[in-house]
């Protein structure tokens, strides 16, 4: 609490030395600052770049864990077998129509909460921004029980209370095929991760300058004009970032789909796929490969929102 | 604003609550369905009944789900403990101190934090089977640090540039030694940083599945949400879903309570982290 009760001072820059004189001092530094930051730098990448070079390598075999003797070199083999394999492509398409789908949703709705959440009156702030927290912290696994439970034949109770639409009865089996199970699927996830956009979304409103606003107004803009000409142009930084973060983090979808469907009825998504090879089927190889695969997506996209987008974490970080 | 509009927002604003805790208030009011109620097709049970949550305090599921939570809170408390030293170190650094690399760190940071659960799960599955620790305490703890160690230096070092440190000097002026200074003057006004980075971290820790899932295989270290999966109900033929919802709750309390008592800390720090960061 204190740092928000003192007056604001001004951030402390480091004054660096001259450019091509490194003082003792500021070789000291340097060397300080590896020591109080080496340790977690290293763990990180113990924890990530070690499992991941050593998924290449597994990679490169045909391995099965049940079958230790029968190592053999494949090359890229592993790699040759699932690319040419329609599971992959199917995981691959379910899995972009699910990061698609609630990525926009999720944006959009996303946003309305902010403006709510902005306009709230304090009288019953406190109690928004609680609620908004409990999605963010519910584990993922009890938000998919609680949609499944919802919806399933027979415990649920969604088909009781929409009957009166068009296509639901008291015996509609949300689960028994592709496209439904996708929609519960997307509703649960769209659930659980919008308050975390729209908080995001909240402080990029924030810094938004009002008088930009009051500018505009005074200029006879409709409310519509202000939104879409003033305050989202200056919060691009914001949405960005939630955008890349809420695409790589849906990217990955696995608890939702492990729990209700178990990538039955062609639901499997890219790291289903993975944890089915690896950990169900034991094949080390084939697992790792599509670990490797999976990997290198993730990269591609961050890549790609990076370059294509110009999104610029600097900049976001408002130090430009 | 008008009367008219303030009634406007303030509708908005119940929307919101009502749509955050609509399935959590189905799953807590499923967790106190009887057997025969849980497939009456209705939001509310028709009588209410404790039964679900003796099967698994006391009952045939609580040797699975006790174990579970215990599991859960020391695995999770630990992990969460060593990225907050860990990061408080880094944090400090990249906050304080001018050198080079510190780019490189917060970018390190950031590629851990969007990299694929699943893609570490796979060698480390074969790797901990061949050093013995698969199915063990330290087992899940080395791979949580994966979870939670970038986003507490993310979130750690925001909340760290906010501090005023000419403040340390200004004490040390008046007459305060190094300690007192450190002590007095840093200490409270690093603290809730560090407490709020705690927080985000145990709430990453605790939601993990897929390391849960993959990495244990019994009793030892199995943690609850790979638990809930493998639930049964009273008896065998019992559908679990009464028991699940249960848990389900059980495992909410602890991150309602936490959000409840320090939500205005949590909000500042998700959004300091990934904002301002």
């Amino acid at each position: 609490m204190s740092q928000t009760t003192l007056p604001p001072v001004e951030k402390t820059r480091p004054v660096s030395a001259p450019r091509g004189t490194i003082s003792d001092r500021s070789r000291a530094e340097r060397k300080l600052g590896w020591m109080l930051a080496g340790p977690a730098f290293v763990v990180m990448l113990l924890v990530t770049a070690y499992p991941i070079l050593q998924a290449v390598w597994y990679s490169l075999f045909n391995y099965r864990l049940t079958d230790p003797e029968n190592r053999t070199f494949e090359g890229l083999g592993n790699y040759a077998v699932i690319l040419t394999d329609w599971v992959w492509w199917q995981a691959i398409i379910v899995t972009v129509v699910i990061t698609v789908v609630t990525v926009a949703v999720e944006l959009v709705l996303g946003f309305a909460l902010a403006l709510v959440m902005a306009k709230a009156l304090s009288s019953i702030r406190p109690v928004v921004r609680a609620a908004i927290l409990i999605p963010y912290a519910v584990i993922t696994v009890v938000s998919a029980f609680a949609w499944q439970f919802a919806f399933r034949i027979d415990t649920g109770f969604v088909n009781n209370w929409f009957a009166w639409l068009p296509g639901v009865s008291d015996t509609t089996d949300w689960f028994g095929g592709q496209a439904s199970s996708l929609f519960v699927i997307c509703l649960a996830e769209i659930w659980k991760t919008t308050p975390f956009i729209s908080l995001l979304l909240l402080a990029g409103l924030a810094q938004v300058p009002e008088v930009l606003q009051e500018a505009a107004k005074v200029d006879g803009a409709t409310w519509w004009q202000r939104m879409w000409r003033v305050t989202i142009p200056n919060m691009k930084a914001a949405i960005m970032v939630a955008l890349l973060f809420r695409t790589l983090d849906a990217f990955r979808i696995f608890d939702s789909i492990f729990v209700m469907t178990a990538g039955a009825n062609n639901t499997e998504s890219v790291s289903f796929l993975a944890y089915r090879q690896t950990i169900s089927r034991v094949e080390i190889g084939l697992g790792s490969a599509v670990s490797v695969l999976l990997f290198l997506s993730v990269v591609l996209i961050a890549f790609g929102f990076i370059k294509g987008f110009r999104v610029d974490l600097a900049q976001a970080r408002g130090e430009r | 604003m008008s009367t008219k509009e303030k009634t406007w927002w303030w509708i908005g604003g119940v929307l919101i609550v009502v749509y955050c805790l609509f399935p959590i208030a189905w799953i807590l009011s499923l967790s106190f369905k009887t057997s025969a109620d849980i497939a009456n097709k209705q939001f509310l049970p028709s009588s209410w009944t404790w039964e679900n949550y003796t099967t698994i305090l006391t009952g045939s599921a609580s040797d699975l789900f006790l174990p579970a939570l215990r599991n859960s809170f020391g695995i999770c408390l630990i992990a969460t403990a060593i990225s907050c030293v860990l990061s408080m170190f880094a944090a400090y650094a990249i906050a304080r101190l001018d050198f080079p690399g510190k780019k490189l760190i917060l970018g390190t940071a950031l590629a851990v934090a969007i990299f694929p659960v699943i893609s570490i799960v796979t060698p480390l599955f074969n790797l901990w089977r061949q050093i013995g620790l698969y199915d063990t305490w330290p087992g899940l703890i080395i791979p949580y640090l994966s979870l939670t160690l970038p986003i507490s230096i993310w979130t750690m070092s925001a909340f760290f540039r906010e501090i005023p440190w000419e403040m340390e000097q200004a004490a040390q002026v008046d007459g305060a030694t190094t300690w007192q200074a450190f002590r007095k003057v840093i200490v409270p006004l690093a603290a809730p940083g560090v407490f709020t980075t705690a927080i985000i971290a145990f709430f990453i820790a605790w939601n993990d599945f897929a390391y849960g899932i993959s990495l244990t295989s019994t009793n030892a270290a199995r943690p609850v949400p790979a638990a809930l999966g493998l639930f049964s109900g009273a008896s065998q033929f019992q559908d679990p879903t009464g028991a699940i919802a249960a848990a389900a709750v059980v495992v909410t309390i602890p991150v309602v309570v936490l959000v409840l008592l320090f939500q205005r800390r949590i909000v500042a720090g998700l959004t300091n982290g990934a904002v301002k960061g």
